[in-house]
């Protein structure tokens, strides 16, 4: 039960240790003093700050942020500390001069498990920049929280040498020197983001990440200190959950809502949806998001990811099922045959006939278990695939018609569907995390993939390109303007048709490379971004890039390899596919691995590098579960559609917007 | 209840178990004397063997935390036992609706993988819950038990329409289940 403080009121504290959750509209410096019986802080020994962020039984954050945790333990407090006061102030350094201009301050008092014990709405604020928030104090042994709202419109200063303090004005000008010098150091190089900050930079992070078959939370629950610079709000404000609507965002605009405005029934608020009571005896409906995440296009995704290792894992037994009884069938039929007594008169047909019948029997029953799972999938798929965003949608999806350009990167990407043979009436999204964590190769190639309708190589490389075009379409509109950017390279001019909807729309960086000079000084160029950002990442300054470096994803699409590379551009493309996605370059090679034998076993760890993908239905694709041999269909515009130069046409005219 | 003893896992409503939970809990047994704070790590593993027909299909110990039909999950393996709170240290659940329809009869089994005997292990038990209602079907001690290194705790096996239990509780030795698979033939 949480107490709702008003000004002046007092509440009870049943616990020691506590957590003192501070959230503003703004960046703002908390900061707290611990006070003895006389409310007299002794000296600047008794006041947790930026610059000196802990004492004994309190630990306030580095910088200032929108959302602060205070860590306190009253028990840990030395016994001559009566009083603790938490106090805010606005930064000196840029942002807000008056708490009277920002949304009024929130603090809430609560246990270490995060339930609320009190809170208080800091409101009717005007000219103060620094405000004593609450006081926690010591009354007849038992600690109590007080709601103070005490402003000063002489700042820290004011408000310290207030509480006694000689040197108020020495320590004021410390504590602005210390946020001013944290909120420098969180600044990294790339513009500042909304609440995606943490996720659009993970690929600069050193060392891999999880795999693209780890699904797991988008981004750490805790705001962390480091990214205090930014609003530390749990990154749930891009969801089409947030009620509260969108103030403490620092972008003018805020998140764009590029859902179809007509599903919204689709996708319910939070919290997560739960299926609804079902009749007893069937199993509940399945509802579109209906997983565990901090927005809906993460529940969505965790939802995905759950239907494709059910229906990976229900398969796996049914499989296993047949398997067995196709054994046991053998064994008894060869037991029958073998045994002499069943050698004269019809013995052995009528054992044949039992071990069949058994055999057909455990098939039906394990048919009929599948049949049941695979009914729930279809059902689920048939809420969830409506429901989904643009950048998890198929192409079809009305959701693209109605498509606006993003702010935010997107958790992952749709790559195709999947399904498996026994389960023909569901397909799973195969969606992908972003940033990419390998290069993609659109296999052109004969192997498997193709049958005798493509006998024509030029019609499959067409194709192939045609997939390819689809998917770099797809990353461009789903990533913010001026966030991806794609390179080309056509050594032979080969591919130019099927790439025109990316060059009409004037969304590439630079018109296809052409020719051996064009391909390498394509690959020289993203060979040097990759060093340079490299470096600096290593050298721990990722702010030192140069000014005006561009810092979007870069996507290099390649066709017809090996056409114009010579030895130096093929080592060159090996670096980038090992080096390229940690430093946000990728690869998209559309190829025939058969063409460039000639290479020899030189690139086999390039193709491994890759994750193939086939511009026709291949059953090629693992899951990371059982192994099962899923069908991966592309996700390719459907014949006669406009959506693809309609996505386009927006997506330029975003980038023309953006100044380029 | 006691060895051997079955029950049925069929409730008495009608509707039959849906799923249960195998828990294993212990705690290293403390030196005595100088440096004795100094303990020496127990490691138990519980695991869970899937027959049909008496071949084993699949297996669930600390290698293979889920069967491929995703039936029977672990919830992870436990090096050092715990503090002796009386919790499970390790757990193995079984989805009973979801198992393959030809696996017939799962066998639960103990293992100490760092080699101790059930005597010098403080505290350990292992025990069958009904996971619906949290209602404990079997517990052996195995704390102070024979030297022995193993024990096939119980199996949960097919009966008509549902499901039955049958606790063995048969001392074996053996530092994994493969070990264990000459003494658990005989109880299928």
């Amino acid at each position: 039960m949480t107490a709702e403080l008003v000004r002046g009121q007092n509440h009870p504290l049943s616990r020691t240790r506590l957590e003192i959750r501070v959230s503003a509209g703004t960046p703002v410096v908390a900061g707290a003093t611990v006070g003895d019986e006389n409310g007299r802080v002794p000296g600047i020994d008794g006041v947790a700050h930026p610059g000196t962020p802990s004492m004994p039984g309190l630990e306030v954050s580095r910088q200032a942020a929108a959302g602060h945790r205070l860590a306190v333990d009253l028990d840990a407090l030395p016994d001559t500390v009566h009083r603790v006061s938490v106090l805010l102030a606005l930064p000196d350094a840029g942002g807000p001069a008056r708490f009277g201009a920002v949304a009024a301050p929130f603090v809430a008092v609560t246990g270490l498990d995060g339930t609320e014990i009190a809170s208080y709405t800091l409101t009717g604020l005007e000219s103060e920049t620094a405000v004593v928030a609450v006081e926690l104090y010591r009354r007849q042994g038992a600690w109590k929280v007080r709601a103070v709202g005490q402003g000063y419109a002489g700042g820290l200063a004011e408000l310290l040498a207030d509480q006694g303090l000689a040197e108020a004005h020495r320590l004021a000008g410390n504590i602005q020197e210390a946020v001013a010098g944290g909120l420098a150091r969180s600044v990294a190089a790339p513009p500042p983001r909304t609440d995606d900050t943490d996720r659009s930079r993970r690929p600069v992070a050193p060392g891999p990440d999880h795999g693209a078959t780890a699904p797991r939370p988008a981004a750490d629950p805790v705001p962390q200190p480091p990214l205090g610079a930014g609003p530390a709000d749990p990154p749930t404000t891009a969801g089409p959950s947030t009620t509260a609507g969108p103030p403490t965002l620092p972008s003018a605009d805020g998140p764009v809502d590029y859902r179809h405005p007509r599903r919204q029934h689709a996708a319910p608020p939070a919290p997560p949806p739960a299926a609804p009571p079902s009749a007893p005896g069937e199993p509940a409906r399945p509802v579109a998001g209906d997983a565990t995440g901090w927005s809906m296009d993460e529940r969505l995704y965790n939802q995905v990811w759950g239907m494709f290792e059910d229906l990976a894992r229900s398969v796996a037994a049914y499989r296993s099922a047949v398997d067995f009884a196709e054994s046991r069938r053998e064994k008894e039929v060869d037991q029958a045959l073998s045994d002499p007594r069943n050698r004269i008169g019809g013995g052995s047909d009528a054992a044949r006939d039992a071990a069949r019948a058994r055999h057909a029997q455990l098939v039906a029953q394990a048919r009929e278990v599948l049949d049941r799972d695979v009914t729930q999938l279809a059902a689920e798929a048939d809420v969830v695939e409506p429901a989904l965003p643009a950048a998890y949608a198929r192409w079809d999806n009305p959701v693209w018609h109605a498509y606006r350009v993003p702010m935010e990167i997107p958790m992952a990407l749709r790559l195709g569907d999947l399904h498996l043979p026994e389960a023909d009436g569901v397909s799973i999204p195969m969606l992908v995390r972003l940033p990419l964590e390998r290069g993609l190769w659109i296999d052109s190639g004969r192997s498997g993939a193709f049958d005798d309708t493509f006998a024509d190589p030029r019609q499959r490389a067409h194709l192939a390109v045609e997939t390819a075009v689809a998917h770099a379409a797809r990353m461009l509109a789903v990533y913010p303007p001026g966030e991806f950017t794609v390179h080309v390279v056509d050594a032979a001019g080969a591919g130019a048709s099927a790439l025109a909807p990316l060059a009409d729309h004037d969304v590439l960086a630079a018109p296809p490379a052409r020719g051996a000079a064009g391909t390498a000084e394509s690959l020289t160029r993203l060979t040097q971004r990759v060093d340079l950002v490299q470096m600096a990442l290593r050298g721990g300054a990722p702010d030192a890039l140069p000014p005006g470096f561009d810092t979007s994803q870069q996507l290099l699409i390649v066709n017809d390899f090996p056409h114009g590379f010579d030895d130096r551009a093929v080592n060159q493309l090996r670096y980038l596919a090992d080096e390229g996605p940690s430093v946000g370059v990728h690869l998209m090679m559309v190829a025939d691995r058969e063409e460039s034998a000639a290479y020899g076993p030189l690139l086999d760890p390039l193709w491994r590098s890759l994750l193939r993908l086939t511009p026709v239905p291949d059953d090629h694709l693992a899951d990371p579960w059982v192994g099962h041999a899923w069908t991966y269909d592309p996700a390719v515009v459907p014949p006669g559609s406009r959506v693809l130069h309609d996505v386009l046409a927006r997506v330029a005219a975003a980038r023309r917007g953006d100044g380029r | 209840m006691t060895k051997g003893q079955a029950i049925s896992l069929q409730k008495s409503d009608g509707g039959s178990l849906t799923s249960v939970r195998m828990g294993l809990g212990w705690q290293a047994a403390p030196r005595r004397g100088l440096f004795g704070s100094r303990t020496r790590e127990i490691d138990l593993d519980a695991s869970a063997v899937l027959f049909a027909d008496k071949q084993p299909v699949d297996v669930v110990f600390f290698r293979h935390l889920v069967s491929d039909d995703g039936s029977v999950r672990h919830t992870g393996d436990n090096l050092v036992g715990g503090v002796g709170q009386g919790g499970d240290d390790e757990s193995i659940l079984v989805d009973l609706q979801r198992v393959p329809v030809h696996i017939d009869q799962i066998v639960f089994t103990v293992n100490s993988f760092t080699g101790q005997t059930f005597q010098e292990v403080q505290n350990a038990f292992c025990r069958l819950v009904d996971e619906t209602n949290g209602q404990e079907l079997a517990r052996y001690t195995l704390a102070g038990g024979g030297p022995v290194t193993a024990q096939i705790m119980a199996k949960v096996h097919r009966a008509g329409q549902g499901w039955s239990m049958t606790a063995l509780g048969t001392p074996a030795n053996g530092r994994t289940f493969q070990d264990l698979m000459p003494a658990i033939l005989p109880v299928l």
